[in-house]
């Protein structure tokens, strides 16, 4: 059994797992709002403002942002695990694979409040 | 001399089926066991059997009784197989034979759950006068590798040692003869080390590869044979070499006689079903030597196919898609791939190919080396300390013509009683026997000729040679003058081998010093064959002779025993007394 | 025609290099594996391994003009158009991802390693009774595509994940044999063989790329194992 203390679900079912379910939610978000934008017609401020101010969108949106968050974290440790290994960078790996990691990490938590502070702090 | 030794308990030389058996087998009971294999274990020739490995499980048929198996298996030798040996692996089998279903052997199976068995040639219920059996255990057309996988994991299991790519070069014996283990070859890095043990089991198979045509891996090259024969050990019925009705004309590559046991038939150019001309009842599931024999008839009176008339036809496209799909998917890949033949649609081309050494070293039940004191003659003695199993032995329970499906249970039956036998030996105390410096610079000195060697001929020219002297001179149909040409030949060969130039001599993976030693066991094989051919001035089971047609009782109801120090032919008692059962006596053999 | 083969000997070379030989086949369609045997009558210090010539031993794996394959039961005229005509040259290099020993010899120790970690051996807690343990034929059916493996290597060395990871994601190879025991009805270690493949690396690295499946010389598809596989850790963590 090979453990990763940074794999999000500690385990590979749920990283995978974790990575379907953001993946089919971001992509029925995509389509809802792709139909929404196409059957809207002409599409001012004021509706958009109104349209993201329901709560159903918010909580839409807040769904989106996670799920885009995680989908990032489980694809890009992925790549971080595959391409900064010692096969790659010998010695130097272990120590550049977790500047890597925390600098994904910190990108994503700056996203994540932030898209909340969007979300939520409009009203 | 200064060599690494390594020691074990016991030694196991060959991971096929047979090796792989009895290392299992002393693993399990927590000695120190080493096998070292020339090849990754599941790479060796057992991987390649395909039809089943026979045994009377009375699966097919609840009435099915080992006794009749051993009768067929008595009839099929010719009748100079060892009675007590055929009754032990016969008796035995069923039990084996699960084993390996325990071990997790993917057989296919009946309706009933059990293990699927199919026909095969020279099969019969109750001694004969029953009609054709069913008493072949399948994994679809994948036995042998089925088996061989198997008995792979379990090893992995319990712990058995591997050397794998190591190469036993030479035995290694003290001054009164015992062997005290063998020198191999690391073939990755070149390093060579003395195992010591104090049974060394020769597991070394078959050595087909001495044919220009033959179902055998490249890798059967004797090497069993050849240190045993380069030791001074005799060996016994080398001249019986079987003929496989199906060999895949031109490619060699075999289709298993489970082909016809599915109800497959050959064909000669006309169409013409013409084994129901050579043997009315048994028809195409004839014994093995009876068909290849019928097929080179045929060839030879001219109704062979081909633009070269050299070949006859398999014909399986009665069978329909699913039976050869779900059964003989194995076939039907080799066909299209070594044939260009789809067997759904067309007849596949074939010819009898080389494809098992019956003869081999002598053992009894325990795997034990028999010698005879006088070289040829004499009395009987065992060679302590070494021990042969499968091919590479010969106990004898195939005598003058193998069963279809009897290897795979030789292997398994005999590597479990060598493992069984060698374990009670280790309990109880067994010699290790002490070589002196000399002693293992004596097995060295072959290592040492190829590394000296700086001109002379090419080993792949000499190999091609050797084989196609033995492919013209000692095939299926044999004659006095011909085979005479054919052993003056060989003595010319061994001069020129033995100034043969090994031009590579750098040691990490070196495959060409490997070709080279193996080269001299096919030499060793060749000669032992030719001289025993010669020798056997009759015809039985697969030796038959056009000067000689009949079989002769008088003189032959024995087996041969050829000695290589003073390269003469002499003759051993088949043993007539199984434990349990009457006696088998021999009666004319007919199909 | 040309025949263009890698070759390394550690003895020897600093590094490796592709090396040029000229084989007459006689127009022959030749497989592949008697190509090699005609090159080393000319050079015997190029090595290979092979043993069975028939595709079942699993000996010969290597990469034939890009696509790894078993140079025995590869005809020439299947290898790339042109190359049976001899317009174009053929080339043949070790599998990919794992150490070369020498020439077309490869370690395979890491691809051993994650075969033996599948415990590949059949488990059961129950006494063994008289006979063969009863299966159905359609129990017995699970298993086809799946025992077949010859341990030849071509898959795991053409996958990527395998590339990168070749100690800790198990390979196409042993994950193919980690069902075949899941899938036999004989087998009573499921739970304990699940358990080992949950986490991030041993299973779940596969992303699907289904290199495997396009090599596979006996047309086996690991990466549907694998499914297999992931729904039953899916069920049994749900």
């Amino acid at each position: 059994m090979v453990t990763s203390v940074t794999s999000l679900g500690r385990n590979g079912l749920y990283d995978w797992l974790i990575q379907r379910v953001s993946a089919a939610i971001i992509g029925v978000y995509m389509i809802g709002m792709l139909g929404y934008l196409m059957l809207s017609g002409d599409l001012d401020y004021g509706s958009w403002k109104a349209l993201m101010s329901s709560v159903c969108m918010q909580i839409a949106n807040t769904l989106l942002v996670v799920s885009v968050a995680a989908h990032t974290w489980v694809g890009l440790w992925g790549v971080t695990t595959d391409y900064l290994t010692g096969m790659t960078l010998g010695k130097a790996a272990t120590g550049v694979r977790l500047i890597a990691q925390l600098a994904i990490a910190l990108a994503l938590v700056v996203y994540l409040l932030w898209g909340l502070v969007v979300i939520w702090g409009g009203a | 001399m200064s060599i690494r030794t390594i020691t074990f308990d016991a030694i196991v030389v060959g991971g096929g089926g047979a090796g792989m058996r009895a290392s299992l087998q002393m693993a399990q009971s927590g000695f120190k066991t080493a096998l070292i294999s020339k090849v990754f274990p599941t790479r060796s020739h057992t991987v390649s059997a395909q039809g089943g490995i026979t045994c009377a499980i009375a699966s097919a048929d609840p009435n099915d009784d080992w006794r009749w198996h051993m009768y067929d298996t008595v009839k099929g030798s010719d009748y100079i197989g060892d009675q007590d040996a055929i009754e032990y692996m016969c008796n035995v089998g069923p039990e084996a034979v699960f084993e390996l279903d325990h071990m997790g052997l993917p057989f296919s199976r009946t309706e009933e759950g059990r293990i699927y068995q199919r026909p095969f040639g020279g099969q019969s219920k109750n001694f004969g006068e029953g009609g054709q059996a069913a008493r072949t255990c399948a994994a679809a057309d994948r036995t042998g590798h089925a088996l061989l996988h198997t008995l792979y994991q379990q090893n992995l299991k319990n712990g058995t040692q591997f050397y794998n790519e190591w190469y036993a070069s030479e035995l290694v014996k003290d001054d009164e003869g015992n062997v005290c283990g063998v020198i191999a070859i690391d073939i990755e890095s070149g390093e060579t080390v003395f195992f010591k043990a104090k049974a060394t089991v020769f597991a070394t198979g078959g050595a087909g590869r001495i044919y220009a045509s033959t179902t055998n891996a490249l890798i059967n090259t004797g090497d069993g044979v050849g240190m045993a024969l380069r030791a001074g050990l005799p060996v016994q019925d080398i001249e019986m070499w079987q003929f496989h009705p199906t060999g895949i004309a031109g490619a060699g590559t075999l289709v298993t006689e489970g082909c016809r046991g599915e109800g497959g038939y050959l064909i000669n150019k006309d169409g013409e079903r013409f084994m129901e001309r050579y043997a009315p009842n048994a028809k195409d599931l004839a014994s093995r030597d009876v068909v290849a024999r019928s097929m080179m008839m045929e060839i030879l009176d001219g109704r062979g196919a081909g633009p070269d008339g050299d070949h006859v036809f398999l014909k399986l496209d009665h069978l329909g898609e699913e039976v050869l799909h779900s059964r003989l998917p194995g076939i039907c890949e080799l066909a299209i791939t070594f044939a260009q033949t789809d067997p759904v649609k067309e007849p596949i081309p074939v010819v009898p190919t080389c494809h098992y050494m019956m003869g081999g070293i002598p053992t009894n039940v325990h795997g034990q080396a028999i010698k005879l004191s006088g070289g040829h003659e004499g009395e009987e003695q065992f060679v302590n300390g070494l021990f042969a199993v499968g091919e590479v032995a010969c106990v004898s329970v195939h005598g003058a013509n193998r069963l279809g499906g009897n290897s795979l249970l030789d292997l398994v039956v005999f590597g479990r009683a060598a493992g069984l036998y060698i374990e009670d030996q280790l309990r109880q105390g067994m010699t290790q026997y002490e070589p002196t410096d000399a002693n293992i610079d004596e097995a060295m000195a072959r290592l040492r000729r190829w590394d000296e060697s700086t001109s002379g001929e090419s080993i792949p020219a000499l190999r091609k040679e050797l084989q196609s002297v033995m492919q013209n001179h000692f095939g299926v149909f044999r004659k006095g003058d011909l085979m005479a040409e054919g052993v003056a030949k060989l003595a010319d060969l061994r001069e020129r081998i033995g100034k043969a130039h090994l031009d590579d001599k750098s040691k990490p993976f070196n495959t060409a010093r490997i070709e080279a030693l193996e080269l001299e066991n096919l030499l060793e094989v060749a000669e032992a064959t030719a001289i025993a051919a010669e020798g056997r001035t009759e015809s039985r089971g697969a030796h038959s002779r056009y000067d000689f047609p009949d079989r002769d009782d008088e003189n032959w109801l024995c087996h041969s025993i050829f000695d290589p120090k003073a390269k003469k032919l002499g003759k051993r008692d088949v043993n007539f007394k199984p434990k349990t059962v009457d006696t088998f006596q021999p009666k004319a053999r007919t199909y | 025609m040309k025949v263009s083969i890698y070759r390394y000997n550690p003895e020897t070379d600093r590094e490796p290099s592709m090396k040029e030989y000229e084989v007459d086949t006689q127009g022959k369609d030749l497989m592949v594996l008697d190509i090699l045997a005609l090159v080393k009558e000319q050079d015997s210090s190029m090595s290979y391994r092979r043993s069975c010539r028939e595709g079942v031993c699993g000996s010969d794996g290597m990469n034939i003009n890009g696509k790894n394959g078993l140079a025995c039961i590869t005809p020439l005229s299947q290898v790339a158009p042109g190359v049976l005509e001899g317009k174009k040259p053929l080339i043949l290099r070790p599998l990919p991802g794992l150490p070369v020993i020498r020439d077309l010899v490869v370690d395979m120790g890491m691809f051993y390693n994650q075969y033996e970690k599948v415990q590949p051996f059949l488990q059961n807690t129950s006494p063994a009774p008289a006979i063969e343990r009863l299966q159905t034929p359609e129990d017995r059916a699970k298993l086809d595509g799946l025992y077949e493996c010859i341990l030849c290597a071509c898959c795991s060395t053409s996958c990527p994940s395998f590339w990168w990871n070749p100690d800790k994601f198990l390979g196409p190879a042993a994950l193919l044999q980690s069902y075949r025991f899941l899938a036999d009805s004989r087998d009573t270690a499921t739970e304990e063989r699940l358990s080992k493949l949950d986490d991030p690396f041993s299973l779940f690295r596969c992303h699907g790329i289904m290199n495997c499946v396009s090599v596979c010389p006996k047309g086996l598809n690991p990466t549907r194992a694998i499914g297999h596989i992931r729904s039953m850790l899916l069920e049994r963590g749900i």
